[in-house]
């Protein structure tokens, strides 16, 4: 497993020059690629690059797009910017921790999702918005949070029963 | 689009390339053109777009279907366009799939005016300043519907920013050039010295357009005089402020713009590397740029040796990684190097020592995207718009409670009044317009009755906002002004990169403290507390996140002490939005017991059968508000 | 040499002084929180704001980060800067009551009152203790982690990495917790000296002192002994 590991970080690795700078561009790569940042894999960033593991730590703990422990299935942003929290946008966050079954910055414990705020995608005139990996949904209303969601369970799996249409 | 790789390194290959894009940008068949910049394809352009492109097919390919950026028409999303050669471009919004077959199945005939929001009889090129005309008759049969320029919404708009945006396909180089583009380039390197190009940026008076507003000229002054080191420019496009996308929809729409005013900017002060860094929110925009990039190096354009001057250079996109204080400059830089975005103690700034300590200038995605325009059409020129402290244009983002949301570019010196009321179209519903936040996370609320005031830097920075990157938030009645605050030290709690006490504890207890008062436990000393400590954050903040952090507290405590003096004696919350202030009820009359509300309650907190009135439970209501906006029948009241 | 005014006096400073070090050396007083001689400055705790400048352009900069500049006009202890300094204090104090080094700075501004909430934090993120095992200690086993308000000083992935030598020196610095082993082998081992008194901020880690694994007197008989309920001593011993 250990040497697995080794292996996946060195491909990664290989593709970047061995320089300070390109540490974040590792990152977003290994991020990419698992879903989170393993432990091993920083280590071995660190060792490879020659930075002090602590610096490497700080870097992955400090921006958000990094996450240290592994993400659900699917990542739910909701967009609490100025334009979404003026139509509502916690409450439609609230609504989504509901229906996802994680609270913000969390996962599920079925492991399909993971809630996470963020602070403006720039689609400001259609707010409230919600981001579910690469689909952006505008006009999100509180009562089409959950068959939004559903679309991304797998078939079988919807959370209740939907009783009224989306 | 062809993959053409021909060369450009002389005017004549310019030329060449600007017929090529003529031809498609104007081309003698019909064509549909549809908005994908991000804002569209969150509307649903991609499903638009494919269906026009199955109905082309089966014309039989006598309709050409292309795609654009955004023309800022945001709230008419998706968006689509009509070229008919011979009679003008015409634009339809909110157009669904099953819309964009049809009005393709009736072309050329039938033109489905009932859909259109208004057509283009030509368009001007802010470059050269010559008007392309596109009819060769008078309107005829499009007399119904309004030109472009009588629309409110485009009526006061001066596009040079915003030239090609919902103009031209972002991913055709030749389109780029036909309108223009790239000539700027061509005169700077072969018939201007770097001096005089940097010249020419002074008397332009153009100010950052990232929100401080130093002056681009004397930054690059300070840059090209620096002797030792090797220079680099960067373009900031991390885009941070909540409410404004103008940055995104100028690198989705019109990447080139930037790509050229950075070539123009390395060669007036001596970089050879220029670096964008983009937010990682903006995966198309990044996408954008490493196209725009691919394809200028493939042409010739970005490499050695450029139009055969002796200038090289190379630009390269960094990406963000989600912080939104790597907008500021020294964080940005640090971001680069790999390491956390800490602001830095300036001096040195980063003309002296910046990114890996070499000599560097920093400007924002739309002070770039100016550069090629002044150079086309003289610093003079650009500097006869605006105001006597603020020249040229300015792109905002009119987002909120106001009828015409969408992206637009104005000069400086028009009012806030212009913008909500005649651009915005006005507050929907018969609500009054309460305040306009600008300036974002940095900024302040400036309340209506000041919104004469003219739209330049000095202006709001002395009603206590600034201009910030461009987000422009109308807010009405439903807005609390005491809740805004709290949102925006929300704001900056996450993003503070909390290396400074002050920025990051000061701002915690102005959140606690403001959360406090808008729960209804507010205490009268509150307010002194909140003055003293705002003070306190704005003057020993390390940068300048924290040093504006306060702003948003400071300007509603100026403009709106009645509110926070409603939760604190009263507490009551006027603007009805203060969870812990307010309850929801349903009226007994107007209820008719549908139930629509039972099924979107998420505390199950409401009773009642079918038909009969419904009620709730306050102790299991969760203030959620799902119930008034199913209700369909204005039975749900807020008290 | 650059010649500057500090409070009025003209003097003359080698380049790259930096102001908290030229006004020390004219014997004007500047409190610091972050700051230690021997290790990099920091600029992180803001207490050693100083008044540059000509009103209405006059700035408050961090002394300790702020290099001399020709012609630069300082002031160490103008109105401004005392309303700043005492406005400070009064969120340290709120942030750390129990600290006694944050107390003596807080009564020697003439600090009456709190109108804050007291928070009993262990840690104002001076970064003292990180400088310290980089630059010093030359170990390096403890940074900065996360961001805003969840900032932290903390151990990669939250372990005691084997760079940990166990050396102490990062209680030593810490001028809030006042963790000093009393006993008779301190310049070695952490001993059951702290049987005299509870550090303040034992009972937020699992592992107790911060950063280092109880030693074995110490589990034995100690504080950490699970079955002990703890007194907060509120009299620290001075450094």
């Amino acid at each position: 497993m250990a040497s697995m590991v080794t292996e996946q970080a060195e491909k990664i690795l290989g593709q970047f020059e061995d320089a300070r700078a390109s540490l974040i561009p590792i990152l977003q790569e290994i991020q990419a690629t698992y879903y989170y940042l393993p432990e091993e894999m920083l280590r071995q960033v660190a060792r490879k690059l020659r930075i002090p593991v602590t610096d490497v730590y700080q870097v992955a703990s400090f921006y958000r797009s990094f996450s240290l422990k592994p993400r659900g299935k699917h990542l739910v942003q909701v967009c609490l910017g100025t334009a979404c929290h003026v139509r509502g946008a916690q409450r439609i966050m609230d609504r989504v921790e509901i229906e996802a079954g994680a609270s913000a910055g969390g996962t599920s414990a079925d492991r399909e999702f993971t809630v996470a705020p963020v602070r403006c995608v720039g689609c400001c005139a259609l707010a409230p918005v919600v981001r579910v990996d690469r689909d952006t949904y505008a006009h999100m209303e509180q009562g089409k949070v959950r068959g939004t969601l559903n679309r991304y369970r797998p078939r079988g799996a919807t959370k209740r029963q939907v009783v009224h249409d989306d | 689009m062809t993959e053409d790789v021909e060369r450009i390194r002389t005017s004549e290959d310019l030329d060449r390339a600007a017929v090529r894009g003529r031809a498609t940008l104007y081309p003698d068949r019909p064509k549909v053109i549809v908005g994908m910049a991000t804002c569209g394809q969150a509307a649903g352009a991609r499903e638009v777009l494919e269906a026009a492109q199955e109905e082309a097919e089966k014309s039989g390919h006598t309709i050409q279907v292309s795609q654009t950026g955004c023309i800022g028409w945001c709230c008419q999303e998706p968006l689509l366009d009509v070229w008919l050669p011979g009679t003008g471009r015409i634009t339809y919004g909110r157009i669904k799939p099953g819309r964009a077959r049809q009005i393709l199945r009736a072309l050329p005939d039938d033109l489905k005016l009932e859909w259109a929001l208004a057509w283009m009889p030509g368009d001007d090129n802010t470059l050269t300043g010559a008007w392309t005309k596109y009819t060769a008759n008078g309107a005829g049969k499009l007399s119904g519907i309004p030109v472009y320029r009588d629309v409110p919404m485009f009526k006061h708009q001066l596009r040079i920013v915003a030239r090609n945006c919902g103009l031209i396909d972002p991913s055709n180089l030749d389109e780029y050039i036909a309108r223009g583009g790239y000539q700027a380039l061509y005169q700077a390197l072969r018939e201007m010295q770097p001096e005089q190009v940097v010249e020419e940026v002074i008397r332009s008076s153009l100010r950052g357009r990232g929100g401080a507003g130093f002056p681009t000229g004397k930054k690059w002054e300070l840059l090209r005089r620096q002797s030792a080191g090797t220079k680099n420019i960067i373009c900031n496009g991390d885009e941070g402020d909540p409410g404004a996308y103008m940055d995104r929809t100028e690198l989705e729409s019109d990447p080139h713009s930037v790509l050229e005013g950075m070539m123009i900017g390395g060669y007036a002060m001596g970089a050879a590397e220029g670096f964008i860094y983009v937010r990682e929110e903006y995966p198309l925009a990044v996408q954008r740029m490493h196209e725009a990039i691919a394809q200028a190096e493939a042409r010739g354009l970005l490499g050695k040796n450029l139009f055969d001057s002796g200038f090289d250079f190379h630009i390269r996109v960094v990406k963000g990684a989600g912080a939104f204080v790597c907008g500021e400059e020294t964080a940005l830089i640090r971001s680069i190097e790999g390491r956390v975005g800490e602001p830095q103690q300036r001096p040195p700034y980063p003309v002296q020592q910046g990114l890996w300590g070499q000599p560097t200038v920093i400007n924002n995605v739309e002070t770039w995207a100016n550069i090629p325009v002044i150079l086309m059409r003289g610093g003079d020129w650009y500097a006869s718009i605006g105001t006597p402290t603020s020249k040229g244009t300015k792109t905002f983002c009119l987002v909120g409670a106001v009828q015409n949301t969408g992206l637009i570019e104005v000069p400086m010196g028009i009012t806030l009044r212009e913008i909500v009321y005649e651009i915005g179209g006005g507050i929907p519903g018969d609500r009054k317009c309460k305040a306009i936040q600008t300036g974002g996370p940095s900024g302040g609320c400036v309340p209506a009755d000041k919104f004469d005031l003219p739209v330049d830097y000095e202006s709001l920075s002395a009603v206590g906002s600034i201009m910030g990157s461009g987000g422009m938030i109308v807010m009405d009645e439903q807005s609390c002004m005491v809740d805004i605050a709290k949102f925006f030290l929300g704001f900056l709690e996450d993003e503070s990169c909390g290396k400074c006490f002050t920025c990051r504890v000061g701002t915690q207890r102005l959140k606690q403290i403001v959360a406090r008062i808008s729960e209804g436990k507010g205490r009268e000393e509150d307010l002194q507390l909140l003055d003293d400590l705002s003070w306190l954050v704005k003057e020993s903040s390390l940068c300048g996140l924290g040093q504006t952090a306060p702003n948003p507290v400071l300007s509603t405590l100026r403009y709106f002490r009645d509110e926070y003096i409603a939760h604190i004696v009263e507490h009551r919350c006027p603007a009805k939005v203060c969870r812990e202030l307010i309850t929801f009820t349903i009226d007994p009359v107007t209820c008719n017991g549908c139930g629509a509300c039972v099924q979107v309650c998420s505390g199950k907190a409401i009773l009642g059968e079918k038909n009969k009135l419904h009620t709730i439970e306050q102790a299991r209501c969760t203030k959620c508000g799902a119930c008034l906006e199913s209700c369909k029948f204005d039975a749900v009241l807020v008290n | 040499m650059v010649r500057l005014k500090i409070n009025g006096l003209a003097v003359e400073m080698e380049e790259g002084t930096t102001l908290l070090e030229a006004a020390r050396f004219m014997g004007f007083p500047i409190p610091t929180l972050c700051h230690e001689d021997g290790l990099t400055p920091y600029g992180a705790c803001r207490l050693c704001l100083v008044e540059i400048g000509q009103a209405p352009r006059s700035k408050l900069v961090a002394s300790c980060t702020y290099r001399v500049e020709e012609g630069l006009r300082v002031r160490t202890h103008s109105e401004r800067v005392e309303r700043a300094r005492k406005l400070l204090l009064e969120l340290y104090v709120s942030t750390c009551p129990d600290s006694k080094q944050i107390q003596d700075l807080a009564s020697a501004m003439g600090l009456r009152e709190c109108r804050y909430e007291a928070e009993h934090e262990t840690c104002i993120q001076c970064g003292l203790c990180v400088r310290m095992c980089a630059q010093q200690m030359m170990a390096g086993a403890i940074g900065f982690a996360g961001r805003g308000v969840s900032r932290r000083v903390a151990r990669p992935f939250d372990r005691t990495s084997e760079l940990c030598r166990q050396c102490g020196a990062c209680l030593s610095i810490c001028p809030v917790c006042e963790l000093r082993c009393q006993g008779p082998q301190a310049e070695t081992t952490l001993c059951s000296g702290c049987l005299n008194f509870a550090p303040v901020c034992f009972q937020s880690y699992d592992d107790a002192m911060c950063f280092l694994d109880p030693c074995h007197a110490c589990e034995l008989a100690g504080p950490f002994r699970p079955d002990v309920p703890v007194k907060l001593d509120s009299e620290k011993s001075a450094k």
